[in-house]
């Protein structure tokens, strides 16, 4: 097997990690015996290392069939298929998706083994060492969030849905492949879980940077995934590829336009997260304070609320000048008790949503274990996305323009040449 | 004599009666779960495979079990080897029926990871396919046991081993003393035998499948 550079085969487990490797489809296509029209027709892609290229497209498009072609599940009718430069079309399938991560919807995970026998099958399959799986299965799990002691010896039944689809990643993960494929990975978990194992995944392919090939047909997922997406039509045709802010700004046809759906100035709050505006300072007070102090502050006349911490530096309360009195000098009683949070990674579509519940039109920004950073305001998010608009604009209108320039260019070159390109 | 008289004095001939009888049927069902499995993991993929290796081994069980021993008589002889082929013939069916439809039954998903994720055809079939199809094969094993109880029983009439000897022993000299007792004796030692064969899948299938598909 032609290895690439790190490869996984060795005994001790490679760190850091194996990062992206890019994967270029060429003119392929699959048929099946029977029906006239290809299940795919011609798909020509280039995905870059390290980047999440999302398919997207209407079920039937043949999307879910481009993805298992790239680790030959389905093989291709003609066409190759490069990993890395390297031409895996006529490579040994098995040896082949050694080398690359698959995540399936519904985990995927085999019923009679448990967590820890599930995630070690890759490496064993790929020879590494006792010792070096099991660090591996533990390090896994640590990385997908679930506490190795608690999950190594549990079966998949007695996982949760959203815990089985981690598994499942962390599976996929667990021989360190260069390139994962996910499809609809979270089809099949409910939306709150969907949501929260979306943010997982952006977190994780920041620390990864594997080169992700991830199927849907919501579109809001992929948006919220993809370094680009390309919105499939049917036969698997690429009705636009290119980056999020792109697409909805831009959208090439009624097609993509028709599938990113209506909203799409909302939707563009999803490309955006917490970390990416301002978030403004507020003044706090601990629930270990004297009263008196907090009294004090209150009345100083700079602030008109406070917000309140627990004793691990979590929101807590928000107490506006009037609360204390009103409630008759009670801390327990004063105050409205903060119901929601974001965190730094969270989506400004998260944020506003939280602003608007709120009545003060405020949310608490908090870190990693839940303590305080911020806060970020109405004013805050509605000059952002303004903002965010605005440049979209502008970045359309620069494509437009090259576009344009381009087609005059290409036109320019076929009447030259003949339209040999035909 | 009483029936427990008949025992107290008959006990050595009846142990080695039933010893041979569970050894026959013992022996027999680890050549007819390798065959049949084998036959079920061949077959298993292909419909006509399938239908072709269920139907044609409930055609042998549709032969009266006396006819075909009486047949195979003047073909191997007496003894062993009919009560062998008998016995094994007549033990596939549950065995192959139901490690086909357990085949079948593993959700195609799980297949689909299996190979997505690196696995070779002998793997997938070892480490995911045989494992989850493994309790229905093991009933089917259960049931082909059972009946080859019975079934071991007629081996006597071609001189074959077990406790049938005691049955048809006593059958043929009905109205003599000890005749009910030798068919009594034979019959409740194939219960027994039955009994405590069933219990022991029942401890084989706690030991070998997974914690995590056990119902």
């Amino acid at each position: 097997m032609p290895e690439t550079a790190a490869g996984p085969t060795e005994s001790a487990p490679p760190r850091p990690a194996t990062s992206g490797a890019t994967i270029q489809l060429e003119d392929l296509s699959k048929s099946y015996p029977g029906s006239p029209a290809p299940a795919v027709d011609e798909v020509s892609m280039d995905i870059k290392a390290g980047e999440t290229v999302i398919l997207v497209g209407p079920s039937g498009c043949g999307k879910s069939t481009t993805l298992k072609m790239i680790n030959r599940l389905i093989e291709p009718t003609s066409g190759r298929i490069r990993i890395n430069d390297e031409d895996v079309t006529d490579m040994d399938p098995v040896k082949l998706r050694r080398k690359i991560g698959y995540a399936i919807q519904s985990s995927g995970l085999f019923p009679h083994m448990t967590v820890a026998e599930n995630i070690a099958l890759v490496p064993k399959m790929t020879g590494w060492s006792k010792s070096g799986v099991k660090d591996r299965v533990e390090e896994m799990l640590d990385l997908v969030g679930l506490d190795p002691r608690e999950f190594h010896g549990r079966y998949p039944r007695q996982l949760s849905g959203g815990q089985q689809q981690r598994v499942g990643v962390a599976r996929a993960l667990a021989a360190d492949p260069p390139v994962l494929l996910m499809d609809e990975p979270f089809g099949a978990v409910d939306p709150i879980t969907r949501d929260h194992l979306q943010d997982e995944l952006i977190r994780l392919q920041h620390e990864l940077h594997k080169t992700i090939v991830f199927v849907t047909h919501d579109f809001d997922e992929a948006i919220k995934l993809g370094d680009r997406i390309a919105v499939l039509r049917e036969r698997s045709h690429i009705a636009q590829f290119d980056t999020p802010e792109a697409i909805l700004t831009n959208p090439t046809d009624d097609f993509v336009s028709g599938f990113v759906g209506a909203g799409a100035a909302l939707k563009r709050l999803n490309l955006t997260r917490v970390r990416d505006v301002g978030i403004a300072d507020f003044p706090t007070v601990t629930v270990e304070d004297p009263l008196q102090s907090i009294f004090n502050k209150l009345r100083d006349g700079q602030h008109n609320e406070l917000l309140m911490l627990d004793r691990r530096n979590r929101p807590y309360k928000w107490l506006r000048r009037g609360d204390l009195m009103r409630a008759k000098g009670s801390l327990a009683r004063a105050g409205q008790l903060v119901h929601d949070t974001v965190t730094r990674d969270a989506t400004l579509h998260d944020a506003l949503e939280a602003v608007l519940t709120d009545s003060g039109g405020r949310v608490a920004v908090t870190g990693r274990r839940g303590e305080f950073i911020g806060v970020v305001d109405m004013h805050t998010l509605m000059n952002s996305v303004q903002e965010l608009l605005e440049a979209d604009r502008l970045a359309a209108m620069e494509h437009e323009h090259d576009l344009e320039h381009l087609r005059a260019h290409r036109t320019e070159h076929e009447l030259e040449g003949g339209g040999s390109g035909l | 004599m009483n029936f427990w008289e008949y025992l107290g004095t008959r006990h050595q001939q009846l142990l080695t009666d039933t010893y041979q009888h569970a050894s026959a049927v013992f022996q027999c069902m680890v050549i007819a779960t390798v065959l049949g499995v084998l036959i079920g993991v061949v077959s298993y993929r292909s419909g006509w495979g399938g239908s072709l290796a269920i139907t044609s081994t409930s055609a042998v069980l549709t032969i009266p079990s006396l006819a075909a021993i009486g047949l195979l008589i003047p073909l191997v002889g007496l003894g062993v080897p009919p009560t062998v082929i008998i016995l094994t013939l007549y033990g596939l069916l549950p065995i192959v029926r139901n490690c086909i439809v357990g085949l079948r039954g593993v959700d195609p998903s799980l297949v689909d990871a299996a190979k997505g994720i690196g696995m070779s055809r002998t793997r997938r079939l070892f480490k995911v396919e045989l494992p989850l199809a493994w309790p229905p094969i093991l009933t089917g094993i259960r049931v082909s046991t059972q009946m080859l109880m019975g079934i071991a029983a007629i081996a006597a009439y071609a001189s074959g081993p077990g406790l049938g000897n005691e049955i048809f022993r006593g059958l043929a000299s009905l109205g003599s003393a000890n005749a009910i007792n030798q068919v009594l004796a034979g019959t409740i030692g194939i219960v027994i035998l039955a009994l405590l064969f069933d219990a022991a899948y029942v401890l084989l299938g706690r030991l070998t499948i997974s914690r995590g598909i056990r119902a």
